[in-house]
């Protein structure tokens, strides 16, 4: 992992002290609202419906047990005894005071943790696929790259006011895992034909009220000049974005309305005077950042295949978990364990204190002491002996956290939505608590395969409902909740945005037309391997409209 | 006309509060003044707007509100969970909207 060094450690602590000072100031009446709460929001502060909530930043979603323990600390010592982790790979708190915000931050720093950039129009905390530096099919491990863009984006004065908030990022398998053709800008690592490490770019995608898929502007960036391009990516949508309209400021918007060849053009010239500066990146110090990343010594334990095999045999619960959570490591003996934060019938995302305690205690046992935040909003341990599977798995169950649905139905995305979320119209996590326990019978998930239900209680889709397989988005009309299903969406390497299929349901009906979708999906799927996205895009809308409206009936 | 309550949130800890007869800043909707005509509704208003000054909330709303037998709810959903909490039981010992309200 990377580990902060004199200057981080510096910079992070001077924050801290100065946003002590306007909090003083703040609740002293020297700073009036409309002074501080640009402030607080440039260090994660906001006001929702029933408290602040803070919001900190989890650089690529990846975490140590010693700053897991932290944010359990947190969650006890200020909080309720919980947290959220979201589709940004942060932790949300939803009940801290203003008073004790200074102090929360103080104690994150002592861990090389803070919650700058996680709000304004700025570059937000970049992103990155959960199973990085662990995963079979990666090409290279994306984290020394947005480590890099984190360093160079941090308080970047060029870039701290941005026309809107923008988000990076970056891949390093074939296999999308982190949605990069939704974000301003994609970053998807490969190699070309001389086995030179570079990027595929895409840029102008995002969700929110107008979702876009991003376009490939390069397709092959060399890694030294990644600072450079980014830079001319970010002085073209700094000078052209719209200001004068903030549902049109984001780049997606500047994207489309330039066309994606102009706007290649634009930043080719912004790049060709930047390629050569200081912000060419020099070999050295990728590969000083990469040593951060470097995997952990993996030994050969190649007796976990039998032990594996054996324990499986034994327990059927143990069997499904590890056919539904653990993926194949590129060390042959190792797993990838995804910790789900979906219990049926639960809050998608929450994980109590006792919880991440237990989380922090597993990883330094037998991961490694890595952890990982998915924007699916599940935890990983990325490097697991097969050999140890079973204790973990043990462990788990003991802090419930065992659901075996990884990519399964009830692993839903659901944003807080008006539960918590002053911008919401309409709750989320209720209605992904009915579907998860409508469906959470291990066999009957099993029978659906893979299916993945995003939820969002507004327009602004923190809940991804645009790329869900089904999407919910909660809209409030003539004063109660109603929601609109999307079919077919997917934020992976084939993304698409998912299409609505007719009027919305009041909050009662939804599971049922849940379920009437996936009762027809079941029905003309061709065999069992053939996934609900699949099965869409051959058959398309029309029959599900039909179930749901009746065929006659024309869906308004 | 509708009857109407002054709502914001507490500088200090962002907690929702309301309005009541006193001109305290109480945790209970249920404790607010309610405003039944257009002069009390002005009142209210030049309250929220002196509080907000004086530093002591933000967020500051005047809210639609009915009387069902002797107990106030908002109009507005939002308004509602505001003033009962999350409708889901969220960490230990909450046990949703129809538990009581977790101490602030």
């Amino acid at each position: 992992m990377y580990r902060y060094d004199e200057f981080d450690h510096a910079f992070v602590s001077s924050r801290v002290e100065q946003f002590r000072d306007q909090v003083e100031r703040r609740l002293s009446g020297e700073l009036a609202e409309d002074a501080f709460k640009p402030l607080r929001l440039m260090n994660g502060v906001y006001l929702q419906l029933h408290a602040y909530m803070l919001r900190v930043a989890i650089p690529y979603g990846t975490l140590s047990s010693r700053q897991m323990r932290m944010l359990a600390h947190i969650a006890r010592k200020y909080d309720r005894g919980y947290g959220h982790f979201t589709t940004r790979q942060n932790i949300q708190y939803n009940w801290p005071r203003l008073s004790d915000t200074p102090d929360i931050l103080q104690e994150l720093a002592g861990v090389e943790m803070h919650a700058l950039q996680t709000s304004g129009n700025c570059i937000r905390n970049v992103t990155a696929d959960h199973f990085a530096g662990a995963a079979a099919d990666e090409v290279a491990d994306p984290r020394p790259y947005a480590e890099i863009l984190r360093q160079w984006s941090s308080v970047h004065p060029e870039f701290s006011f941005l026309p809107r908030k923008f988000k990076i990022a970056v891949t390093g398998a074939e296999r999308d895992r982190a949605a990069i053709q939704v974000h301003d800008i994609g970053l998807h690592l490969k190699k070309d034909e001389n086995g030179r490490i570079g990027f595929a770019v895409y840029v102008g995608g995002g969700q929110g009220r107008t979702p876009m898929i991003a376009k490939k502007i390069r397709d092959f960036l060399p890694e030294e000049d990644l600072l450079s391009y980014t830079t001319a990516i970010m002085r073209v949508y700094n000078l052209h974005g719209r200001r004068d309209n903030k549902y049109k400021a984001r780049i997606k918007i500047l994207v489309h309305e330039t066309g994606a060849e102009e706007l290649s053009r634009q930043v080719e010239v912004e790049f060709a005077a930047l390629k050569d500066t200081e912000l060419k990146l020099p070999e050295a110090d990728i590969q000083a950042i990469s040593t951060y990343f470097a995997p952990p010594a993996l030994e050969n334990r190649a007796e976990g295949w039998e032990s594996l095999a054996r324990w499986k045999k034994t327990d059927s619960d143990f069997a499904r978990w590890v056919q539904q959570n653990v993926q194949p490591h590129k060390h042959p003996d190792y797993g990838m364990v995804t910790i789900s934060l979906k219990p049926i019938g639960g809050i998608p995302g929450d994980a109590s204190d006792a919880q991440m305690d237990a989380v922090a205690d597993i990883a330094e046992e037998y991961a490694f002491d890595e952890i990982r935040v998915s924007h699916e909003q599940n935890l990983i341990l990325p490097h697991v002996a097969l050999a140890d599977v079973e204790p973990v798995y043990r462990a788990l169950v003991v802090a419930g956290l065992a659901t075996a649905n990884a990519g399964l139905i009830t692993d839903i995305i659901a944003c807080p939505g008006l539960d918590y979320c002053a911008l919401a119209n309409a709750r989320s996590i209720p209605v992904a608590q009915e579907i998860s326990t409508r469906f959470g019978a291990p066999e009957r998930q099993a029978e659906i395969g893979e299916l993945k239900i995003k939820i969002s209680g507004c327009i602004n889709a923190c809940g991804h409902h645009h790329v869900g397989h089904i999407g919910l988005l909660g809209v409030e009309k003539k004063g109660a909740e109603l929601y609109q299903i999307t079919l077919g969406g997917s934020g992976d390497e084939n993304t698409s945005i998912g299409e609505i299929i007719g009027r919305g349901f009041e909050p009662e009906k939804v599971t049922d037309a849940v379920e009437t979708i996936v009762d027809t999906y079941l029905g003309l799927r061709r065999d069992r391997q053939e996934t609900f996205l699949e099965a869409y895009r051959r058959v398309g809308p029309q029959p599900f409209k039909d179930a749901l409206y009746g065929s006659a009936q024309e869906a308004a | 006309m509708v009857s109407k309550v002054l709502t914001a949130n507490r500088l200090s800890d962002g907690i929702s509060v309301w309005l009541d007869a006193a001109g305290n800043w109480v945790e209970q909707l249920q404790d607010a003044f309610i405003a039944r005509h257009a002069e009390a509704v002005t009142a209210l208003e030049a309250t929220g707007k002196q509080a907000f000054e004086d530093n002591k909330v933000v967020d500051v709303n005047v809210v639609d509100v009915e009387e069902v037998n002797g107990t106030l709810r908002p109009l507005r959903m939002r308004e509602r969970i505001r003033a009962e909490g999350p409708s889901i039981p969220y960490a230990a010992g909450y046990n949703g909207l129809s538990g009581p309200k977790h101490a602030a």
